[in-house]
Parts: structure tokens; sequence; C-alpha cells
């Protein structure tokens, strides 16, 4: 442990509204803190740069798996094991359980939080790519309201988001995708468990007759944020899956992507993995999706 | 003569039911009164001259203690061989991450804030940070040229045999990686120091007795003012043998200044970054080989990369060179061999001591020899497997019955070798997942090199207690294998007696006598030895006596014990290695007989290679070896088990990544070792061949699995993709380089 | 308690014993265990969620007391590898780790212990796939984890 723990503050508000208050009485003094799952490494490593925290851990508002208005709503807090457990995600997103699978090992998946990942903001993350393509939006809350934020125009730069210093994700909501919706998701990860990713893809398409409907991409860990592709995305819409296709579009995502050279991979490798696995999303389209 | 009702069975582990509880007390469980924590505060820069230090402003200075080299009591070096290696840098640093002071206090989160508050200032000195760059001495970064130690192996005469008729000449060149250890109990010592009472360290260590040296050196004491404990030992590999001595000389020298016991355990950064590893290396081959497959000539050049000073690196380097030419029968085989030193912390002991390096390039050549040939890779190997009566490269005649061909066929057997392998290649052509299968074939020498064993003198202790308990003195320590357990079995049936009578002391320089390190795969075999010569003293004795008949219970051998012990006040019995009739060994030209006994396997790997994202994945491996006796079957096969998977983590997952003579990816997070989803089934299989001079028959076991799977699984990829692929780690990166050589893309 | 800058008073209940003990609100649990309340089975091997040696349950779930501060076990269930046997009787998994040769160095072990016993809660049938993924947070070099397959095998045949 590198912190000095005396030079750091974490208090524990009982109440959501206490919460907001501590966030609207000193926007950006302090910050939420939920399965400490990355807060803590950056603690131990002594690089926690900020020093004064609250716990949200216990607020139920920000809980919980539901449905109204033909919207799922995924609270905050749900963790990986939370969204695992539930049958209404598997049913309708089931690109979301396979990226809480694949995040970390089982004691960092009954810790770690969606509302979390999201705010962490790391390009790596492994369920942001699915949010995206799933057309999230991420409901925000502060002590003057509640507003809803597309998932897409969330993130702005690395480790940047358009969260005010005053909001706290509350929670996300997903529109159910259409009845028969290709779902495709892999992440490449440093090994098979426990791994941080070097690329990771979700995508999502309709099939319109037999041409492409709407397809959703979304990558992980090749650009500074996770990445929606709405120029590949354009390739493919309303074409036939085709040996040309396939080619341009593979070269639009390579277009699209700005992947770097870095401790876990190279720029070369994201970007030849990326259109590899845009080859094998595209490619079982002809066959079942997930 | 003595039973075996123990050994060959799996009695329980003498320590199991305390690690299983949480009982076992590892150094950083335990507390001392009064105790502070220290930390060390090293090199930010990887060569140059120290400037300056300056302490920083808002740390309450007057509480910590501070220790520099000029507060060092003896010498200002760790000793072991070449003692070129400083506790503490005084005016010059060679690699980053060097120690230069030490700090300690009792609050230890305040310890860390004085750590950051000290700025080191170093003026930077061009340094060398690869092999190649030391070995063309871009700069002379230690002694007048980069070498720390060579070797020539001559058997026969290479060089008059490269432009014969009908020899095939196959080269070739290979590269290994460095590998960290990465037991999970960090490195970690406790430390009590005064002038009137001397030093006592307790800690995480392999080798008692080194840190006993090392310290009486520092302190410029007697030896029996030093006491060294080894606490319980979370894993070593290599990585505890000779490290535990600077930090154990760091708590001492920081409890000597303070007069307060000082506990220093690394956390997991700092024992990646500034701890030993794997020595990286380069090995050049030259093979001549007859058309029908008969090795001619093999002219090695293995070279290692030892990093900033020589620790051990001499005799890694010579267990390398000496495994590099593996079983095979060649009449004329060269070995030069160099480590050489480079501006990185110093690389150093890792289970299989050079030889996973060696046999790694030996066992590629051979599949690359073997295409040449147009032989396949098992037949080749077959034609060349060394029988007895014939020499190794050091010119060791082999005496003992060794059917590398019947471990082969077992091997084979096991994994339907034959048959994948025809089946792989036909499926593969267009498949996107190839599958390969692949093998390595090689032995390994357990105990010391050459005469090394004549020279340690090892002594183990044996005493009965008035109880009619056994006790085992010895240093050799329990590190995971089963020290105690094997050494309980072995004494047990030396005596005759129940396996729950004998208990293996825990190494304490001022109880036990200097039974060597526990290295080399020596424990076992060696020590072992010791240990059973030691027990049936202990029997002769009480016969003498007349308390013991030739058949007896536990329990009557227990009331001979309490007689005896009742009449003459003690009954303890010491042996001390000897070297076995008809060893010979020439330091000089490093000829003779290298190891009093050598473990034999073949080891067989199949993969797939996903081309998408060019993940080689090992999807079973079988490992088939003869080791002598197996003592006990289940710890056997866990340090094959382990081994393997040490391997195939060096093989295809273990990438340390440099930055300017820093390892830059050193958290568990991103440097990256097998998890128990990565890992295939892992099929052991012994033959037994008891060797006379091990107790109970057994060999060493230690290393020899690390030495196996990197050759095996790179030679499966190579049938998976066609592709020579002649490093490791074998990264996907690195393999899609070679499967995709075209840019695409970015 | 949420404007006290300095430590902290926290009621939990630990090994099925409730205590309280003082911290400071970000101390890792794993400190508070080791060092406040001398339960020293926990072990740390990495201070970073890696590795595992940590883990204990806390409300019945796996997580790696690393990563969790003491503000965050206010209420909490804590079990630690000390808690896992019935006195001197060992659990199945505890038993079978050692008749299977799965605790080598022992270190990762306790950990290792607890993932076990999470698992076999979970799951008390699991298959080899459920075995690899419900241990694959828990780091060993030792034993390649083979010997601890056995044991988990072996612990769910009791």
């Amino acid at each position: 442990m590198r912190a000095y723990l005396p030079s750091y503050e974490l208090v524990v508000p009982r109440t959501l509204d206490e919460a907001l208050a501590l966030l609207r009485d000193g926007p950006g003094v302090w910050r939420p803190f939920a399965g400490g799952t990355d807060l803590m490494v950056l603690l131990e490593a002594g690089k926690l740069e900020h020093r004064k925290f609250f716990s949200i851990r216990h607020l139920s508002e920000l809980r919980g798996v539901g449905e109204s208005d033909g919207r799922v709503r995924i609270g905050a807090l749900t963790t990986y094991t939370g969204v695992r457990r539930s049958d209404l995600l598997a049913r309708h997103f089931p690109l979301l359980g396979l990226a809480a699978r694949e995040t970390g090992g089982i004691a960092i998946q009954n810790r770690g939080t969606v509302g979390g990942n999201i705010a962490n903001a790391s390009p790596a993350a492994d369920t942001p790519p699915a949010l995206l393509v799933y057309g999230a939006e991420v409901e925000l809350v502060s002590a003057s309201g509640a507003r809803r934020v597309p998932y897409s125009e969330f993130h702005t730069g690395y480790k940047r988001t358009v969260m005010r210093a005053d909001e706290l994700i509350a929670a996300v909501h997903l529109p159910r995708p259409g009845e028969g919706a290709r779902h495709y998701y892999r992440k490449v990860g440093t090994r098979r468990a426990q791994a941080i990713s070097k690329v990771c893809f979700a995508a999502l398409a309709e099939a319109v007759g037999d041409a492409l409907g709407e397809v959703r991409i979304a990558l992980g860990s090749v650009a500074p944020v996770v990445l929606r592709c709405p120029r590949t995305e354009a390739v493919l819409k309303g074409r036939r899956v085709d040996g040309e296709l396939l080619r341009a579009a593979s070269e639009e995502l390579a277009r699209e992507i700005t992947p770097i050279d870095d401790l876990r991979s190279t720029a070369r490798y994201r970007t030849r993995v990326a259109r590899n696995l845009l080859g094998e999303f595209l490619s079982g389209l002809s066959g079942r999706g997930v | 003569m003595t039973s075996d009702k123990n050994i060959g069975r799996p009695v329980p582990r003498k320590e199991g039911r305390a690690k299983v509880t949480g009982a076992a007390a590892y150094v950083d469980d335990l507390r001392l009164p009064d105790m502070l924590y220290g930390v060390t505060v090293r090199s930010p820069a990887p060569r140059g001259r120290i400037t300056g230090v300056t302490f920083g402003e808002g740390i309450p200075w007057d509480e910590f203690t501070v220790v520099a080299a000029r507060d060092i009591p003896g010498a200002n070096y760790v000793a072991l061989i070449l003692n070129d290696q400083p506790y503490l840098a005084e005016t010059f640093v060679n690699h980053a991450e060097e120690p230069v002071l030490l700090l300690a206090h009792p609050d230890k989160y305040l310890l860390e804030e004085a750590r950051r508050a000290v700025r080191i200032e170093v003026e930077p000195v061009p340094g060398v940070f690869r092999l190649e760059d030391s070995l063309a001495r871009t700069e002379v970064v230690w002694g007048e040229d980069n070498v720390f130690k060579t070797f020539l192996v001559e058997k026969g005469n290479v060089d008059g045999v490269w432009d014969s008729a009908g020899v095939v000449v196959v080269e070739g060149e290979y590269t290994t990686g460095a590998q960290e250890q990465l037991y999970i109990e960090t490195n970690g010592v406790i430390a009590e120091a005064s002038a009137a009472t001397g030093v006592v360290v307790r800690g995480s260590m392999q080798c008692p007795y080194y840190v006993h040296k090392a310290l009486v050196k520092l302190f410029d004491l007697p030896e029996d003012k030093i006491r060294v404990i080894q606490t319980e030992t979370g894993g070593g590999f290599g990585g505890k043998e000779e490290y535990p001595s600077l930090l154990a000389g760091h708590a001492a020298l920081l409890a000597w200044k303070s007069g307060r016991p000082v506990k220093m355990v690394y956390d997991r950064a700092e024992d990646m970054l500034a701890t030993t590893k794997r020595h990286p290396s380069r090995t050049r081959h030259r093979t001549a080989v007859t058309r029908d497959g008969r090795l001619v000539a093999m002219d090695i050049d293995f070279v290692v990369d030892g990093g900033a000073y020589a620790t051990l690196s001499s005799v890694v380097l010579s267990r390398g060179t000496i495994h590099a030419a593996g079983p095979y029968h060649c009449p004329n085989v060269r070995i030069r061999s160099r480590a050489v030193a480079t501006n990185v912390p110093p690389h150093g002991a890792f289970r299989g001591f050079g030889a996973p390096q060696s046999i790694f390039a030996l066992e590629r050549q051979l599949d690359r020899v073997a295409a040449a040939v147009g032989l396949e890779p098992d037949e080749l190997r077959r034609r060349n497997f060394i029988k007895k009566g014939e020499t190794t490269a050091t010119g060791q005649v082999i005496r003992e019955d060794v059917d590398l061909g019947a471990l082969l066929d077992r091997a084979f057997e096991l994994t339907d070798y034959h048959a994948k392998r025809e089946r792989f290649a036909r499926e593969n052509a267009g498949a996107r997942t190839k599958r390969g299968i692949g093998f390595a074939s090689f032995m390994h020498g357990a105990g010391f090199t050459g005469s090394g064993e004549k020279y340690l003198q090892s002594i183990v202790g044996c005493e009965a207690t008035a109880e009619g308990r056994i006790k085992v003195l010895a240093a050799s320590t329990e590190i995971g294998q089963g020290t105690k357990t094997v050494f309980a079995q072995i004494a047990s049936d030396a005596l005759g007696i129940d396996y729950e009578t004998v208990e293996v002391v825990q190494p304490d320089t001022a109880d036990v006598p200097n039974s060597g390190p526990t290295v080399a795969s020596r424990t076992c075999m060696i020590v072992g030895k010791l240990v059973e010569s030691a027990a049936l003293q202990i029997r002769e004795t009480l016969k003498g006596a007349g308390l013991l008949g030739d058949a007896y219970t536990t329990e009557e051998f227990a009331r001979a014990c309490a007689a005896y012990v009742e009449r003459h006040g003690a009954l303890k019995t010491f042996t001390q290695y000897t070297q076995p009739e008809g060893v010979e060994w020439d330091d000089e030209r490093y000829r003779g007989d290298a190891y009093g006994a050598y473990a034999w396997a073949v080891y067989v790997a199949e993969v797939s290679v996903d081309t998408l994202t060019y993940e080689a994945r090992v999807e079973d491996f079988v490992a088939v070896q003869e080791v002598g006796r197996v003592i006990h079957p289940v710890l056997a096969a866990g340090q094959i088990e382990g081994g393997v998977a040490q391997g195939i983590g060096w093989a295809l997952y273990e990438n340390v990544v440099w930055r300017d003579g820093r390892m830059a990816n050193g958290q568990m997070t991103n440097y990256i070792m097998p998890t128990s989803a990565d890992l295939p089934p892992i099929r052991v299989h012994f033959f037994e061949n008891p060797y006379e001079g091990g107790p109970g028959g057994a060999k060493g076991i230690g290393e020899l699995p690390m030495d196996g799977p990197a050759p095996a699984i790179l030679n499966a990829v190579e049938h998976a993709t066609g592709l020579r692929l002649d490093h490791v780690p074998l990264t996907p990166e690195a393999l899609m380089d070679a499967l995709e050589p075209e840019a695409v893309g970015a | 308690m949420t404007d006290a800058p300095g430590r902290i008073s926290v009621s939990c209940t630990v090994n099925g014993e409730a205590l309280t003990f003082d911290a400071h609100p970000f101390a890792r649990m794993l400190d508070v265990l080791r060092e406040s309340l001398r339960l020293t089975g926990t072990k740390e091997g990495c201070g970073e969620g890696e590795c595992g040696a940590c883990s204990v349950l806390i409300d019945g779930e796996l997580v790696n007391s690393c990563l969790v501060p003491a503000a965050q076990a206010e209420g909490a269930r804590i079990l630690t590898v000390e808690g896992v046997a019935d006195d001197e009787r060992l659990h199945a998994v505890q038993q079978a780790m050692i008749d299977c040769g799965g605790a080598q160095c022992g270190i990762c072990t306790p950990g290792m212990v607890l993932a076990a016993v999470s698992l076999l809660e979970r799951t008390p049938r699991p298959t080899d796939a459920d075995i690899r993924e419900g241990l694959a947070g828990n780091l060993c070099r030792c034993t390649g984890y083979m010997k601890i397959f056995d044991a988990v095998v072996r612990a769910c045949e009791r």
C-alpha cells in the first residue's frame, strides 16, 4: 500500500439525497466510490490523485434491473455478477452477460459495477462496447434533477465524459433490440480470464429481407474512448453481405479506429484483429448469431 | 534394510493442515514488539553517477532511520561468487532500481510518503540494455569486456566436419526473454541486530546459509553472531535463492542502526521491478548431420544476459552450457558460452537455471535438422538418443539404463501423436483454427554441477528425542515442493518407523547444519540421501548400544531412543556428503561427470492457433519422464505440473516489457501468467528406474519440467502453421507479424 | 460518520463473531483483517485485485479484500480462511486440498479455499469449465492448478 491514507477521505452518506447534496455543495470536491475495483488499485499504487470520496455502494436507488415502457433500466450499482444473474438481460441483451463474464474473475465481478465501468471511462472496459451497440442512454442525477444522455455521446476523450461535477450516474436505459437481431461479442484479452482487453468487439445487426438493416458496431481498446463506428456501420447498412462488402467495411473500420502501441499490444495487432473480428461477425450473419 | 512403508506413497504433507487453515506463518504474518518497517530508495536511472540526495519538505525526518553505504559496518558487497554487487550504491549506479538508501519508521504509510520525498540525483552515463549491444560493446559497463564468464566445452573436433561429403549443415538462431518467478509471496524479511547480540534474520528464502554467509561479511561479525531462520516460504523457483541475501542485509542494516526490529516486505511492484528474473538468452546452432539423420557435429554458441552484476550468472551459464547438447550422442561437439553484462537489474536463478534456454534452442534446432534431411522429428531423435555407454558433450559416460525411445513411445501413445500429426496437417489447410502437435526430448542433471557437491560438503543431522521422535536437521527449505514431507518419508523408512514420528525442523542456522542451498534439483536426491544416512546411523547407534534388535515396532524404537537419551543425554548423528566413487570432473576443461544423475523426459504439446486473433493455446500436454524412484506420487506430479505451467507461461504469455532498462509492466495485470482458464490438462507419467545414488532410488525433478514445454509448444506451432518461430515468449503480436507479414490497415 | 475525516468505527461480523474495529475508512479490509484483527491467514499477493490471495467472502460473495475499504464493511458478514473449518473439523475443500496436493507453497491456498467454497455453494456439482472459471481469479504459481481442480472435484464428492 503506497498511499498515505491520512491524506484521503471516504465518507458514507446515508441517502442518495445526502450524496447529491455533497456534490452540489462542493462540485468537484467529492467523487463517488462504488465497488472500488479501479479506485482501490490506484490508491494502493499511490496513484489516486483525487483525495475525497463518498461511498455509494449501499444506495438502493442505484441498484436493481427492471423494465418499464419497453426499456430496461440497469441501476448503476448493478454488479457484473448481477448482470450475469439477470434473466431479463440474458434474454434481450445477451452481450452484456458475455461482457460481464469476461470482466475480471468472480471476485471482481462481485464488486465491479456497470456504473463504475462507465464512469471510470477506460477505453479498455468490457461492457461499454455492448452498451453502445444496444443504444444505451445514461441517466444522470444531481441535486437539481435528472437527465439522460445517449451513451454514444457520453465519452468525449481519454478519461473525459459529459458528466458535470455535481452529477452521479444513476442507471443505464436500454431499448429492446428487435426480435431476430444478431448479437456478436468477442473480447481478445491478454489471457482467457482476469484479463484486460487488447480488442473488444461488440456488434448488433438487424436484417431486412436478405440485406442488412440497422447495424451497430462498437469496440474497446482501439481508441481513446470506447468507440462506436458509424462510418463502418454506414458502409454496411442496406447491403448484402459478400466478399466485396466485407473488404469495404474492413477498410472503413481500419480508418475509423485509432489504436496505439502500449504495454499490452500493438496498434497493428489491434487493427488487424478488429478487422478479423468484423469479418467473423459478418460471415456469421449467414448462420446463427449469438 | 530400509523399509518402503512410506516412500512411494502419498502420505499427508507435513504442513498441509497449517496451509489450508491459514495457520501457517509467513514472514509478513509475524510482528515483533517495537518493530519498524523498512523501505528501499532506489536509483531512478539505469546508469550514472550519483550527484546528490535530497530529503524533501514536509516529512519529520528526525523520526526516521536512514541508512546509506557509509553506515555499513563490514564489506559493502553481497558475498556470493564475484562479490561485485553492493548492498547500497555509493557513487555510481549500474541499473535502475539499484538500492541507494534505506529508510525505517513505525508508520508504514508515512514511510511511503517519505520514500516519495527522497530524490536521488543521478548524472546519466550511457548504458547497454540488450545482450547484442553488450556483446558488441557499444559501451563497456562491466570489467574490460562486459563478460562475466565464458565456458568452452569440446568433444571430438567440430572443425573437421562441415565440408565432409554426405553431410547436411543446418544453422539456426534462437532467443528467449526474461521471465519473472512470480512466487505469490513477495520477498520479505524481519531483522533484529545489535553489536551485543549480533544479527537475527527471519524471512522467506530458499538458502539460509547463503544469507548467513552474506551477513557475516556485511557486518564483519563472527559466524555465531549471525542467525538466519527461514519462515514458511510462499514459493521461490529460484527467485529466493540469492536475492534474500540482499534484502536481509538491508533490513539488518536498518535494525543495526535503529536498535529495533525491522520488517521489509516488498509489494508486488517492487518485487517485479527490482528482483531477479530468468536470464534472456541467444543461442546459435550449427549442426552437421548425415543424410540418414545421424548427428555428426554440433557447434553451439550460447549467450545469456546477466544484468548489471555477476550474481549467479556464471553458474546459470554453466548449467545452460552443459545441457545445450541435450540427451543425444554426437561425436563432435563444441559449446562456447558467455554471460554478459547489461544495465538492468541482475538476472538470477529461476527453475532450470539456464538449461531451459539452451534446451529450447536445441529442440527447435532438431526439428529443423529433421526437416533438412526429410525425417520426422521423432525419427531424427530416435537415431541419436544417447544410450548407456555413450558420452554426453562433456564426455560423461552414461552408466544408467536410459531408454528415451521408450519414453517417446509412451508419450506418443498417450497423445495419439502420429495420428494427430497426420490429421492436423491434412485438416489445417483453410481452417480458421489450426492445430499442431510437437514434442521435445531432454534431460536435466540433478545436484550441483561437476565438483560442486564436493565443495559444498553438505551436512545433515538426525536427532532422536527422549519421546522417541526423530528430528531431521537440515538447512534445506520447504518452499512448496515438499521437502519436509519427503525427508520424513526417507527418514521414517530408513528407520522402519511411522511417518508421523518424524519431524523436519524449521531451518534455523542456530540449530541445523548446512545442508547446502535449496536449488538445483538437489534437495531430494543429494540431501535426501544424507537424511537417509543420518537416520540409518541413529538406528545403528541404538543397535550398537544393545537397545534395538533387528525387528522392532515404532513403539519399541521409541523406547530405545528414550533409554539411549536417558543414558547418554542426547542422540544426534550427522552425515556429510562424500562424492561417489568414480565421479570425475575437470573444472578447467569442463569435462567429465557433470552430474551424478540425470532425469530424462519427453514432453508433447498439442496446440491450436486462432488465425483471427493469432492466439496460440495449448490444448493438451503430456509429460513423460524417468526420475529414478518416485518418493511421493502426488508431490512429484505436482512438481511436474507446476513446472509445465511455468513453462507454458514462458512460452506463450510471460513477456517482460523493457523500457530503458526498467521493467515497464511490473504489475500482475500486465505481466501475464496463466490462470486456471488458460492451461490445458497436464498429464504426467513417470517411468521408474531406481538410481542407487539417491534415497530410495530417487533422482532430482524440480527443474526438469521447466525445460520441455517451450520447445514442444513452438514445435507444435510450427506444425500448425508452418512458421519457424524461434523466440519465446511467442506473443499473439509476434505470431501475427509472422503469419501476416504484409502490413494491413494501420 | 459522514463528516469525520479521521478514523471510523466499523461494526461487522467476522467468522461468526460480532465485533467493532477502528480504522481509516479507506483502510483495506485486507490490512484490517491481518493487522487489527490478527487474522493473518488472508494473504497479500499483488494489492491490485489480480491474484486472489486475499479472497474472503463478504455477505456470502467472494471478494478481494485488498479492494474493499473499511468503510464498506459496516454491517458486513465476513468469512476468512480461519472461519472455514468447523473447529477441528476441516471443511471438505480443505481436506481435499490436503489429500489431492492442492496446496504446495500454501500462499494462494487460503484464497483458493474460499474461491472453491464459494464455487461449491453456488454450484454444488461444477463441471470442469465451472471449476476453471470459478478459480480463474486466484493465481497459483506452484501447482499448474491440476491438483486444485482434483481437490474441488474430491470435495464435492463428499
